[in-house]
């Protein structure tokens, strides 16, 4: 009898790439939720559009640089870069913006790099950077926190899509009325203006359901990522070091200079650190791969963010954290390399 | 007892795989029948180089040698049953093709007298060594490093504590919880064998926590000893590759072995169950190792059990003796699931290191799937038993780095087959690591000769430049005196002297 013969090991591999990074959208679902509920649809049709533009250029690359397509798609890495990147932008976001993003993302940040595996910046952050320094004034603003509702302030669905695609309010709307800082947003400005840190937190968005928007989608990010260690689609070495470093430094500071720096979980519940930590740092391509090289790289991270957002040019900082760090990887993987066996 | 554990009983990564041992563990070892033919591939080891001590045609009977050292000390191969030399000619083995000594058997099983050895004279390490080899003793357990050199390295350098490899990490395998289930009292007289010839003070059988019948049949042949305080028994969780020899180390005694050193240089040495059975044999009767215990399972195979086979004996042959193929059959492994070869038919024979048959199933194998690129997950590295980083290595293997790969471990890598199975791109990193460790050796042996080449060249080179000077210099001695009238008619005088056969040297000078 003659046999097909392979090489050991002779079991089921056990992981996919495809499964991973289903499960990691699968994480984000509840975080979804929250934020439809708070915010309204917008990020459903960002989402839309980012994904779409997402495999189209995906297609589009694969095509020009003779891969196949099938694999290229299916193996969910596109849509959730896409997913992220929506994520990231305000849900009031023109599809223009969310598009070059998305395509930026998938044809510069990964494909002229060499596609899945060799892309050295995190494609989701590259394109939310792009379009963040290209079209400042369209991402400052963010919706209004409206929980469960479609009506005034807050737009229905047919409105949203109205303003998603021509960036026209219905009449007697103002933008104003509609959008709102954010807790980021609304320290950096009070702070610029020489308000105390409790001046500010008197007034919105916090203490109301701008406040508590942030809460909920963070807490469900939180649950999600925590979702993802237990089932091992991530290691803890990213999001520990990164979140322990934020909250070291952001109590650090808290202690010495209490109104002018927020505290640890001010500074953890209230923007991207959390969706950065768990979802965005932790993107293994663009990440360090030893153990070692992983707790540097996140603890870099934290610093940084925590540095831009005292220090910085903007509210946040996790999308320019995650690309600074992104350019060290090389070194720390050189640098951190695991002890064989014996040696 | 006088050995410390301070192994944590953790490993290092690996990995808790499907045990698929059930079904072949249930039944009790059978005897396979003499075949028709019996196959012995001749093989070179750690030790040397064999060439055949047999001519076609030849009546062999059984413990005879069929083989002898071309060089070195290698372990010889014995005839496992009596008949004649049909074939000296290449046959298919695990791994390819090899030349085979072929013996059709006469069925008349008649064997050569052999006495026990005296062990008093194995106290002396290379006698030692030499014996064990001549009696075609080498560890069972799948690697077949000679058991005789093994024994001696550790009775020069003297041992801490021996340990016995009971460990059966890979799925499907139950030999070793078989033979101790059914043989127990072999394999602690084995070991106690192998306590005296390296005077160490203690043994540690370990187990993993799978196998309670085999732990209660070793307890129960331990309580009968004489000497019972110097064996002890360690259970270690059941998770692959803890049988590997360096991992066992480090978990039962919290050591690690030096990657370019040997177990005995932290005064540890390891033996298998089986090897140490099979030690008790031959120093009780004298005879040759020429048999073994394999499992032969799997999903593709009607009766799935542990036969006692004659080494040489055809794999077809106990497929048969376990009730033929099933339909579904996709894959024969010889050896384990995880480390074991492919083979493309079942005309391979058993060998020394054959602890496995498995005839696999397509479900049991799973699809592995389209590969991609490789996504830097890092779980490789979580699941090495060997402290490697595979996606560094894989990253090193694409771009041929061989300075990159030695710096990364390469030779460090056991081929356990772990980062296979957790890789999520389905990237066969086992399999590119052992090509690119063939690669390196084959490179140095390369560059080796090269360099002698190269000496070579240059020493022949210098040879012809020299060679060339002098015969430059003489001539140019000769146009000279060409020039010179008293040194032409002093030379032209010195060759009718010559011609007149007068050719003293001395008149010459005058």
């Amino acid at each position: 009898m003659r046999f097909e013969t392979a090489a050991a090991p002779h079991l089921p591999v056990q992981a996919s790439v495809p499964r991973l990074m289903r499960r990691v959208l699968w994480a984000l679902a509840p975080a979804a939720a929250a934020h439809l509920w708070f915010f309204g649809p917008g990020l459903a049709f960002n989402l839309t559009v980012a994904v779409v533009t997402a495999l189209a250029a995906e297609a589009l690359m694969l095509r020009l640089r003779g891969r196949p397509l099938g694999p290229g798609l299916a193996d969910g890495s596109a849509v959730l870069a896409a997913v992220l990147l929506a994520f990231a932008l305000p849900p009031l976001t023109p599809w223009w913006i969310t598009a070059t993003g998305s395509a930026f993302a998938m044809i510069v940040a990964k494909h002229l790099y060499g596609g899945l595996g060799y892309n050295v910046f995190n494609p989701a952050m590259a394109g939310y950077a792009v379009v963040l320094v290209s079209f400042p004034g369209q991402l400052a603003l963010w919706s209004v926190a409206a929980p469960g509702g479609l009506a005034p302030p807050a737009l229905d669905v047919g409105q949203t899509l109205a303003f998603t695609l021509t960036g026209r309010l219905p009449d007697a709307v103002t933008l104003d009325a509609i959008t709102q800082a954010t807790p980021l947003d609304a320290m950096r400005s009070g702070l610029a203006q020489l308000q105390t840190l409790s001046e500010i937190r008197a007034v919105a968005p916090f203490g109301g359901p701008g406040e508590q928007a942030w809460l909920w989608i963070n807490g469900l990010i939180a649950l999600g990522g925590l979702w993802l260690l237990w089932t091992r689609a991530i290691r803890w070495h990213i999001p520990v070091a990164m979140l322990a470093t934020l909250a070291l430094l952001s109590a650090v500071a808290a202690a010495i200079d209490g109104d002018r720096f927020p505290g640890p979980f001010l500074q953890l519940f209230s923007g991207a650190a959390l969706i950065g930590a768990f979802f965005i740092a932790t993107d293994p391509v663009s990440a360090a791969t030893t153990r070692l090289g992983r707790l540097i790289y996140g603890s870099g991270i934290g610093a940084l963010v925590f540095a831009i957002r005292s220090w910085g040019g903007y509210p946040d900082g996790v999308a320019f954290a995650v690309l600074l760090m992104n350019l060290v990887v090389p070194l720390l993987d050189r640098h951190t390399r695991s002890r064989p066996f014996g040696t | 007892m006088s050995v410390v554990l301070e192994g944590d009983g953790r490993l290092a990564g690996g990995l808790v795989l499907p045990a698929r041992k059930a079904q072949s563990a249930s039944l009790p070892i059978a005897e396979t029948p003499l075949p028709a033919e019996l196959i012995y591939p001749l093989g070179a080891d750690a030790g040397g180089d064999t060439e055949p001590a047999v001519r076609l045609g030849e009546h062999v009977l059984g413990d005879q040698p069929l083989v002898r050292a071309r060089d070195g000390q290698p372990v010889l191969v014995h005839a496992a049953s009596s008949g004649r030399v049909v074939a000296i000619e290449p046959r298919p083995v695990a791994g390819g093709e090899a030349l085979c000594i072929v013996i059709e058997v006469d069925g008349r099983d008649e064997r050569l007298a052999c006495t026990p050895p005296n062990e008093a004279l194995l106290r002396d390490s290379e006698t030692l060594e030499a014996t064990l080899a001549a009696a075609g003793l080498a560890g069972l357990g799948g690697a077949g490093f000679a058991t005789g050199a093994k024994l001696a390295a550790a009775q020069r350098q003297g041992l801490r504590a021996l340990l016995i490899n009971v460990a059966e990490c890979e799925p499907y395998l139950s030999c070793d919880d078989r033979l101790l289930r059914e043989r127990a009292p072999a394999v602690v007289a084995g070991t106690r064998a192998m306590l005296t010839l390296t005077g160490c003070p203690a043994a540690v059988f370990v187990l993993e926590d799978d196998k309670p019948e085999a732990l209660a049949a070793l307890e129960a042949a331990i309580g009968q000893c004489p000497d019972a305080t110097a064996l002890s028994i360690v259970t270690v969780p059941t998770i692959y590759p803890s049988g590997g020899e360096r991992q066992l180390i480090a978990l039962v005694t919290g050591e690690h072995v030096p990657a370019e050193g040997y177990p005995p240089d932290i005064g540890y040495l390891c033996h298998n169950a089986g090897t140490a059975a099979a030690l008790a044999t031959y120093l009780e009767t004298g005879r040759p190792l020429t048999r073994r215990i394999v499992t032969v399972t799997g999903g593709g195979v009607a009766q799935p059990r542990n036969l006692d086979v004659r080494l040489g004996t055809p794999i077809a042959e106990l497929i048969r003796v376990c009730g033929g193929y099933r339909p579904e059959v996709a894959r024969l492994i010889v050896g384990g699931a995880m480390t074991g070869r492919a083979i493309a038919c079942d005309e391979v024979p058993v060998t020394r290191s054959t602890h496995g048959v498995i005839a696999a199933t397509a479900a049991e194998l799973g699809n592995r799937g389209e590969t991609v690129a490789c996504i830097r997950c890092g779980e490789c590295a979580e699941h090495c038993p060997a402290g490697l980083s595979p996606q560094l290595l894989h990253g090193a293997t694409r771009r041929q780095d061989d300075t990159g790969l030695a710096d990364l471990g390469l030779f460090a890598c056991i081929e356990c087959g772990c980062c296979d199975l957790v890789c999520p791109s389905h990237i066969p990193l086992t399999e590119q690591f052992r090509v690119a460790k063939r690669r390196v050796w084959l490179g140095e042996m390369e560059r080796e000769r090269a360099r002698l080449a190269e000496a070579r060249y240059a020493a022949r080179e210098h040879r012809l430049a020299q060679r060339l000077a002098e015969r430059e210099a003489a001539l140019e001695r000769r146009r000279r005196a060409a020039r010179d009238p008293a040194a032409s008619s002093a030379a032209i005088a010195d060759i009718l002297r010559r011609a007149r056969g007068d050719n003293d040297p001395g008149s010459r000078d005058a």
